[in-house]
């Protein structure tokens, strides 16, 4: 069994010291458009971190089973059915959601993050480790996601998870809201200053010079 | 012919699949860094968008949606929960095939694209742009005209990143900003440029 410092470090690691997005370029795909409203950005995350927890844990149960010519199809396989288990539930039980997050969630089949995991992780370490890998990563992600949604939601539209936080001056406040926060762009522009601010606390994340 | 014309316009600027619905992301930052190789992956990507749209419309029609299955006796059959898993591995064939009658009856081509195509299989561009033909319901013929022009528009994109990238390189960028920061920056503005076409109708 693992130490706990081990464990540790394969839980708080992917936050950000070794972030998948910010550092590993993984997972940025199908993400960003749904941050621009914090509530379904949540319920984005929440979704992301079930079908990477329970995947990299079923992977990695039955990783000694998996022939590595066809591994890459067992991983879909299992991937894109918690992934329908997901999208149905949502279909259920949060139909509006479900309409505004439309393909994305279909997408988190192809998501690097969940594939890249399986890879890396799930199929060298046993489950217990596997869940914290996949908890950590999912959280990295996270705090990604609900950042870019924070600064959107609360600058774009004055409000955060459909409150009114900045009375708008078209109701009478004094908050103008920039409009340039609900168009998809600004998403990367988040995402860079993200990095920048990331990079500068921890400067050995800085690229070196390309020659 | 107008129809298809402004739904290829569509899909080519407006809705450009990476650069307004962030599709496509990982390869599209990592394989950025040279206007040849990001050219290739392009070619690559309408080609194969070109064909999986339209092969998910057919899929979809005579296999998954609701009542699509009466030719084969079971008209109550709804197989629409399917959908995720039946594209993914339509996709993968898809890409094996091509890959394989590349090598065979086109070599050269093979060897400009080939080591793109299995890059190609978890390209979300690829299972987004059929997701979304789902969703909005296009014929066959939409589909075809849809999944030529969102390929063009990811292709366009990716390009033209790769062009501001390679001079990138002569600019003094602030140490935390340098590689992965400075290009989701550029990118956005990209992504603020393809704004400017929302308004353009046919």
């Amino acid at each position: 069994m693992a130490s706990t410092k081990e464990m540790k470090q394969t839980l708080f690691g992917p936050i950000f010291a070794n972030n998948p997005i910010a550092l590993q370029i993984l997972g940025v795909c199908s993400a960003l458009a749904v941050t621009s409203k914090m509530e379904n950005t949540l319920v984005m995350c929440i979704a992301l971190t079930f079908v990477l927890v329970l995947s990299n844990v079923s992977i990695s149960i039955i990783r000694n089973h998996i022939p590595s010519s066809v591994r890459i199809i067992v991983q879909m396989t299992i991937i894109a059915s918690l992934v329908i288990v997901v999208d149905q539930l949502l279909k259920a039980f949060a139909y509006d959601i479900a309409q505004e997050l439309s393909v994305f969630v279909g997408l988190i089949i192809t998501n690097c993050i969940v594939m890249g995991r399986a890879e890396a992780f799930a199929m060298k370490e046993g489950p217990g480790m596997s869940f914290l890998d996949g908890l950590g990563n999912a959280l990295g992600y996270s705090v990604v996601l609900l950042t870019v949604g924070f600064f959107r939601e609360l600058f774009g539209s004055g409000s955060l998870f459909g409150y009114q936080i900045l009375p708008l001056i078209t109701e009478g406040g004094w908050y103008t809201p920039i409009g340039l926060l609900v168009l998809p762009p600004s998403a990367f522009f988040i995402i860079g200053g993200f990095i920048w601010v990331l990079r500068i606390y921890r400067p050995e994340q800085v690229e070196a010079k390309e020659v | 012919m107008e129809h298809y014309l402004s739904m290829f316009v569509r899909a080519v600027f407006i809705e450009n699949l990476a650069l307004s619905f962030f599709l496509g992301m990982c390869t599209f930052l990592a394989v950025s860094k040279k206007v040849t190789t990001a050219l290739g992956l392009g070619v690559a990507v309408i080609v194969v968008l070109g064909i999986a749209v339209p092969l998910g419309n057919l899929v979809n029609t005579f296999v998954l949606a609701p009542g699509a299955l009466s030719w084969a006796g079971f008209p109550d059959a709804d197989l629409s929960f399917l959908r995720f898993l039946t594209f993914i591995g339509v996709i993968a064939a898809l890409v094996q095939i091509l890959e394989m009658t590349l090598d065979k009856y086109l070599p050269a081509l093979y060897n400009a694209l080939g080591i793109f195509l299995p890059l190609i299989t978890v390209n979300c561009a690829i299972f987004g742009g059929v997701l979304f033909m789902v969703e909005r319901d296009y014929n066959f013929t939409e589909s075809i005209v849809y999944g030529v022009g969102s390929g063009v528009g990811w292709a366009l994109a990716i390009t033209l990143l790769a062009a501001v990238r390679e001079k990138l390189k002569y600019a003094d960028i602030p140490d935390g900003l340098r590689g992965l920061g400075i290009t989701f920056i550029s990118t956005g503005l990209i992504g603020l440029g393809f704004m400017s076409f929302s308004g353009v109708s046919l």
